[in-house]
């Protein structure tokens, strides 16, 4: 059920998974779609843009090989309504990070994991 | 005891009210030696003395979260060690994780109580959080094995703590609605103000606004002093019958309005957290309005949540709880809506929701002391939670 969300980044692509029969988005990943309850659901390629809905720069060191400060953001994606991912902003300062900004997926891989970070466009 | 109905609320004289009668506080400490049953049983004590009743006449138990071997520390006592303890003959009992967050445990003991299934309940709340901490061998820390449920979709990107979910919603206030640092610090300073006026809060030091400013910061916008600190206490509240109150030898205090509502718990998939249609749902169930209200007790573990519930409960307007609170008049003691008057978490200590309501009773019997709000307070709102878990409690002195 997850899957498809964290292996996409060997393809580059970001996938959400969507009802077949109403076309709504579900994120985090479920069986079953909210809005029709149909059970027919798959992952679709979506674009991997977005927009910062907001953001933290977060500087306590939660763990001692943390290195801070570094950007937690609420990503909401481009063509995908009701679906807001929580991701790093990298690439940039922290300094440099602000609500509206227009982010592109880049992926992190970590074995078989593929990390949805964010980066600016502009 | 049925003349305790009130002119402009309830209409109902059945008796089938639900009433706090005794509070009970432990000692709040850090690092504490005394074992948390026995902080537990300090509390109970402490209500049931308030309240002139024997523990033979407790037959209910409700506490959140329960006991939680995983994490003992955030709750090391559970309703059956309580029962077991004590020796109570409980016809009635609860202690659940999937409730509408703390106060949620008061909630199910007041349905108890007015569907008959019990008379006098004994609610609490324990934290052991900084004393498990400093004893891993007595208090094992959790490992987590493998990161499932919704934490799989933040612990990647290291936002696992509490302060950057909260924190994130705070940042939107900043930028939608122009929420000021100084607005934000108010809640702390307050706080800290009115913890310096309360002989059993933690932390019993004033708060400037430079030394807020210039502390340390944590998730931006929250530094240090945004947040609570962990804390070993034991609250308890005592809720009673409506056809059981004359048993009891302290004003009791009318529960005039629940509620409570829960959103998704992934906290990022909401546009707003549980507090605002919580805030909403409790004057749908009441004649009173926000402007009764004589003071508020509102869930600070960390500052921003308590805006959040000024907003959610009416108080001001959706964006504007940074000017309502902006230089710390209207919510100070003398002010015309007294806020966290023991406190709050931020300066009596994580007591973790049961705090709020302990000290709503304590102004309506007129018990605070040096921290005691002028007038003779009758209405009251406390809370719990925010993010994607609340309650709120109307309290009346009828
Ligand atoms: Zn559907």
């Amino acid at each position: 059920m997850n899957r498809d969300f964290w292996t996409g980044g060997a393809e580059n692509e970001l996938r959400i998974l969507r009802c077949q029969d109403c076309a709504v988005f579900i994120h985090p990943p479920r069986p079953v779609c909210r809005n029709c309850l149909s059970e027919n659901v798959a992952a679709e390629v979506v674009a991997g843009t977005g927009t910062i809905d907001t953001y933290t720069v977060n500087y306590q060191k939660w763990r001692p090989d943390l290195e801070v400060p570094f950007v937690i953001a609420r990503v909401a994606l481009d063509g995908v309504p009701g679906v807001i991912l929580t991701t790093n902003i990298v690439g940039c300062s922290a300094d440099d990070v602000d609500v509206g900004q227009r982010v592109r997926v880049t992926f992190e891989q970590h074995d078989d994991v593929y990390l949805p970070l964010f980066e600016r466009l502009d | 005891m049925f003349i305790y109905r009130c002119l402009n609320g309830s209409t109902d004289m059945s008796g089938s009210d639900a009433y706090i009668t005794g509070i009970g506080q432990s000692e709040i400490g850090q690092k504490l030696s005394r074992s948390p049953l026995l902080l537990t049983i300090d509390a109970v004590r402490d209500a049931l003395d308030e309240a002139g009743l024997a523990i033979g006449q407790i037959d209910g138990v409700s506490t959140y979260p329960g006991r939680t071997p995983a994490m003992l520390g955030f709750s090391p006592v559970g309703v059956e060690d309580l029962v077991d303890a004590l020796g109570i003959r409980a016809s009635w009992y609860a202690g659940a994780t999937e409730i509408s967050s703390q106060l949620g445990a008061v909630v199910e003991a007041a349905m108890a109580v007015r569907a008959g299934l019990a008379r006098h309940i004994i609610c609490f709340r324990t934290v052991y959080e900084a004393a498990a901490l400093a004893r891993p061998d007595e208090y094992p820390i959790p490992r987590r094995e493998r990161v499932d449920g919704y934490s799989q979709w933040l612990a990647p990107f290291h936002a696992m703590s509490a302060s950057n979910w909260v924190a994130q919603y705070a940042m939107r206030h900043t930028k939608q609605y122009g929420l000021t640092r100084e607005q934000l610090g108010q809640i702390a300073i307050t706080g800290r103000a009115n913890a310096v006026r309360n002989p059993n809060a933690l932390v019993r030091e004033a708060l400037s606004m430079d030394e807020y400013l210039s502390a340390r910061m944590i998730s931006t916008p929250l530094c240090l002093c945004d947040c609570d600190r962990y804390t070993d206490a034991s609250t308890v509240l005592i809720v009673s019958a409506g056809d059981a109150v004359d048993e009891v030898s302290c004003t009791p205090v009318r529960i005039a309005a629940m509620a409570g509502s829960v959103e998704r718990y992934s906290w990022d998939q909401a546009e707003l957290m549980a507090s605002y249609p919580t805030g909403v749902d409790l004057w749908k169930r009441t004649d009173y309005t926000p402007a009764d209200v004589d003071t508020v007790q509102l869930y600070d573990g960390f500052s921003f949540l308590a805006l959040t519930w000024l907003e959610a409960l009416g108080f001001c307007e959706l964006g504007e709880a940074g000017q309502f609170v902006e230089g710390g008049s209207r919510i100070a003691l003398d002010g015309e809506l007294p806020l966290n008057t023991f406190g709050g978490q931020l300066g009596a200590g994580r007591l973790h929701g049961f705090g709020f309501a302990h000290e709503s009773v304590v102004q309506l019997r007129g018990r605070g002391g040096d921290r005691q709000i002028p007038g003779e307070p009758r209405v009251a709102v406390c809370t719990s939670g925010g993010g994607p878990l609340a309650t709120a409690l109307l309290l009346a002195k009828d």
